[in-house]
């Protein structure tokens, strides 16, 4: 008898799950687009020519919108998830592993054999990325590489989304607005704005590509030596730029942290946040939400920090050392600013924030900082010979490969269909466990429970993209806030009953976080667990 | 050790287990017959609109009950031995108890109309009723709800998700006329119509028509129409769930009866939730309370009793909240379908947007009495305080703003209500 409650509730009446006859057109559309792509990655010479490039991109960009219109245009305006967990795409069904695959297929050829896109190393590239040379030739005036063809896809997927889910939550202004942000920040900073830069480049004058919102560490390679040193000979606008990538992360990022929460960048700015937010909107209910996951979270998570300060002051020191008199800065002199600076981040925490630490987070902090100080210490004990116990270039390519490439692409984006749209930001962004840190302890960002309104009833948790059980918090009346939390604000539109609104510490409620808090209504029982 | 035995795993009893828990090591056995673990009930039409999974509306997680040694039994109750402190199970099964809580809730409420008991007629309330719901409209092309109240709507919404047309036969002028006004009424009526639902005012289910194989086939109203369909919902309210509780000895009127103290008639034996009835009500509502907050206040009150700390039910300004379909509503203190002379009401209505907001007060002192908010979101804690420090309506209206819990760049209407409420006062006067 009670067997039966994991029964699910498969539909035979469809309209949720069936397509409508615009929407099958639309996917025809959309997927000749591809399929002109796929031809030219085969080199089919008859469609090499930029009328083909145009017709592809063009259907390409009319299937997704014809297909946001069919889904939406006709309904009322609000919450749209009917049928959710029956479709297979967005269940993890036929259709999402049919996906996982392509996507994950398409990163690996990507990142490890770009060949197959035509990337020629001798003579001019073939294939896909010839065929996107038209474009990037009108824009930058070189010919294009595979991150451009990367660059112009992923742009135009967080654009055409972008239309979708503004459709889908025409009826809130939040969701507008950021999703009108993130459509401009990846389009005018992260595809356009670098490819004129690179106009500017000529003799004795080199900008290296910077996407200006890009900001270390989730731009890892911001100051290897290269970049660095291209930044240096450009004269004031170059200082100016690697000055901006300090600023960011050291001052720019903090008070904004402070004002508003990480949403400011993760939800409204981000790259990977917009791609989630956009083409990764289907899948965000696939999130993880047990505790368990969110243990595992805040230990990878951590970890990749460590690694990318190890890496980063790995890769800056080992330049500084062998080249010394070209920067003002010495080895020694970053190599101790490094260790004081984590030092000071690690003891302001414990001053003022050591009650809201748990056990294992104070153990974890504990054993990172010993790790990374001694580390930089045996480049002190040892004399100059060897810094720390890895080449700095071993660091940055294991890196690269593993965290820039693997994590972030094959499996953060690859895997949007199983695990959720992410998986990146949620357990290996080091740019968000940073923006977290902040958030949960420096900052007046919370999410807001409305007294006693709670039902229990788990939309707030199941729509959360970053795997947070919303409403384990929201049932007992507290306040929601979490280092992992985006602020993109779908728990708050989702809530059938008015309980969730993300703010910025005005409000009526004085503390922005209580422990044990009290459910409004009931005055004869004043405590609540 | 003291053995608590909880009739029900719904907010109610799990309430009060948490509670114990959280006080005492005493044993403590939830017992349902309905699902193995906690879900929340409200969320049920998630699941079949396909919003949600049936894993995804449980509270808990399950390791939870484990952790904190809440057992968990799944048997159904048949008889109560207050007397000797045991239950008695359909499996003929007995367990030994020290304390009772029946918190086993409620079930749909049929008016004996002629065919009701035909395949393809039913209620909503329970996880089989769903389970019967989704069998009973897998060929549905047409379908019959009957009674406009919250659970109505809630199948009217879910039935339209899946693509039925939907008749919903309400017996008053307006939807749920027994709790809003006729303008609120209104505007939600006009908002559920919008959504395709074909609304039959001032009508009533007379009697449901089989086929030859005890199928539905149609219904018939009491003005004499006859409507074809395959399915009929009844959402005619709901009743307590309590008839082996009646035929196990412990007074009962229309629910269990209790004290403001939640005791039944028998010593050690609490109920609490949608099946408990006062016999005086302790803020003077009514005396059978069938919403979610409440159950869960009087789970947190009963434990305290349990506990050592004997503890009436006391509960403060009277909440509520609902959805029907895109339109979100929320309530605080007290707003009369049909005021008494007393209960003065102002109401606004946003242009072009569904939203608006009741406000009712007292005639003489002109006390703020209570609030009806549809599409604008309002912040529990300040009504909360405003309705229990007695401002005054022209405060209220006055700091109205502090009050808005609508997300960030939602427009705003404070102004609008303001000068309204200056032109509504001045023809008052």
């Amino acid at each position: 008898m009670l067997n039966q409650v994991e029964h699910s509730m498969g539909v035979s009446n469809g309209p949720p799950v069936a397509l409508n006859a615009t929407q099958k057109l639309a996917t025809v559309l959309g997927f000749t687009g591809l399929f002109v792509l796929l031809l030219s990655a085969l080199n089919f010479s008859v469609i090499q020519s930029p009328v083909w490039l145009y017709i592809s991109l063009g259907l390409i960009a009319t299937g997704i919108s014809l297909f946001s219109y069919a889904a939406y245009a006709n309904k009322s305006a609000g919450i749209k998830n009917d049928g959710v967990f029956f479709k297979s795409i967005s269940s993890r069904g036929f259709w999402a592993w049919i996906a996982t695959l392509s996507l994950t297929l398409f990163y690996i050829v990507l990142y490890f054999f770009p060949v197959y896109l035509g990337l020629r190393t001798e003579g001019t590239n073939t294939g896909l990325i010839a065929f996107f040379d038209p474009l990037s030739q009108s824009l930058s005036g070189n010919p294009a590489s595979q991150w451009f063809v990367y660059g112009t896809l992923y742009t135009l997927a967080i654009l055409f989304f972008g239309i979708k889910y503004l459709w889908k939550y025409r009826h809130n202004p939040y969701q507008r607005l950021r999703t009108v942000s993130v459509m401009f920040f990846q389009t005018a900073f992260a595809f356009l704005i670098p490819e004129f830069m690179a106009r500017l480049n000529g003799e004795g004058f080199s900008l290296p590509y910077y996407d200006l919102k890009n900001i270390w560490p989730l731009n890892y390679y911001n100051f290897e030596q290269y970049r660095v040193d291209e930044f240096i000979s450009a004269g004031d606008i170059g200082l100016a730029l690697l000055v901006f990538g300090i600023l960011s992360i050291f001052v720019i990022t903090p008070i904004l942290t402070y004002k508003y929460g990480k949403r400011w960048y993760c939800s409204w700015v981000c790259g990977c946040g917009g791609l989630a937010e956009t083409a990764g909107d289907p899948f965000r209910q696939l999130s993880d939400k047990s505790t368990f996951a969110w243990k595992v979270e805040r230990w990878v998570i951590h970890s990749v920090v460590v690694f990318v300060v190890v890496m980063t002051t790995a890769v800056v020191a080992s330049y500084l050392g062998y080249d010394a008199e070209k920067y003002w800065l010495t080895k020694d002199a970053f190599l101790i600013a490094v260790a004081l600076l984590l030092s000071l981040v690690y003891t302001l925490i414990f001053i003022f924030k050591r009650q809201e630490l748990k056990k294992d987070a104070k153990a974890a902090a504990s054993i990172y900082l010993v790790i990374v100080l001694s580390l930089i210490g045996m480049h002190f004990w040892n004399g100059n010979s060897s810094l720390f116990l890895f080449e700095a270039e071993t660091l940055r390519s294991t890196y690269g490969f593993l965290i820039g490439s693997v994590f972030s692409g094959v499996i953060g984006t690859g895997f949007y269909p199983i695990f959720g749209s992410r998986v990146w930001c949620r357990f290996g962004c080091p740019m968000a466990a940073i923006l977290g840190i902040q958030q949960r302890f420096f900052s007046k960002f919370r999410i807001t429970t409305n007294g006693g309104q709670c039902i229990s009833c788990g939309n707030c948790s199941t729509y959360c993209e970053m795997g947070i059980d919303v409403k384990a918090y929201a049932q007992r009346g507290q306040n929601i806030v979490r280092s992992s939390c985006v602020g993109c604000g779908v728990c708050s539109a989702v809530c059938p009953r008015g309980v969730l609104k993300l703010e910025n510490g005005e409000g009526a409620q004085a503390s922005r976080y209580a422990e044990n808090p009290i459910t409004l209504g009931n005055d004869g029982v004043k405590l609540n667990f | 050790m003291k053995h608590i035995a909880i009739i029900g795993n719904g907010i109610s009893g799990v309430t009060a287990a948490r509670h114990i828990r959280k006080q005492t090591d005493y044993k403590i056995t939830l017992i349902s017959s309905e699902s193995t673990h906690f879900f929340s009930r409200t969320a049920l039409m998630y699941v079949y609109m396909g919003h949600m999974k049936f894993e995804h509306i449980k509270p808990y997680e399950d390791h939870f009950w484990e952790k904190n040694k809440i057992e968990l039994k799944s048997a159904h109750v048949e008889r109560i031995d207050a007397k000797k402190k045991q239950l008695h199970f359909s499996n003929q099964e007995i367990l030994n108890f020290d304390e009772l809580i029946i918190a086993t809730g409620s079930k749909p409420r049929f008016f004996n109309w002629k065919g009701q008991d035909l395949e393809g007629v039913q209620g909503l309330y329970s996880w089989q009723d769903l389970e019967l719901m989704q069998k009973n409209t897998q060929d549905c092309k047409r379908a019959v709800v009957v009674g406009g109240g919250l659970i109505g709507v809630e199948m009217a919404e879910m039935l339209i998700s899946r693509g039925i047309a939907v008749t919903f036969l309400v017996r008053d002028s307006h939807f749920w006329g027994s709790v809003l006004p006729k303008e609120e009424g209104n505007l939600v009526s006009k908002h559920i119509a919008k959504h395709g639902v074909d609304l039959r005012f001032n009508t009533e289910l007379a009697e449901i028509v089989g086929d030859e194989n005890g199928k539905v086939k149609s219904i018939k109203t009491n003005s004499g129409e006859e409507i074809n369909c395959d399915f009929v919902g009844i959402t005619t309210g709901v009743e307590p769930n309590i008839d082996f509780v009646k035929q196990s000895g412990i007074a009962c009127s229309a629910g269990v009866l209790v004290n403001e103290y939640l005791e039944t008639s028998e010593a050690g034996v609490y109920a609490i939730g949608d099946c408990a009835e006062f016999q005086q009500h302790p803020t003077n509502r009514g005396k059978i309370e069938q919403v979610w907050y409440t159950g869960k206040m009087m789970g947190e009150t009963v434990a305290q009793s349990i506990c050592g700390n004997r503890t009436a039910y006391k509960p403060g300004v009277w909440f509520n909240s609902a959805k029907f379909f895109d339109l979100e509503y929320q309530t605080y203190g007290r707003v009369s379908s049909k005021p008494d002379e007393d209960e003065v009401h102002f109401y606004w209505e946003a242009k072009e947007q569904e939203k608006c907001l009741k406000f009712a007060f007292h005639k003489q002192n002109l006390t703020f009495l209570g609030i009806n908010a549809f599409g604008i979101r309002l912040r529990h804690e300040v009504m909360n305080s405003w309705i229990k420090n007695q401002e005054t309506i022209d405060a209220v209206i006055q700091q109205l703003g502090q009050a808005n819990f609508d997300p960030e760049f939602y427009p705003k209407h404070e102004k609008e209500v303001q000068e309204a409420y200056q032109k509504f006062k001045a023809k008052r006067n």
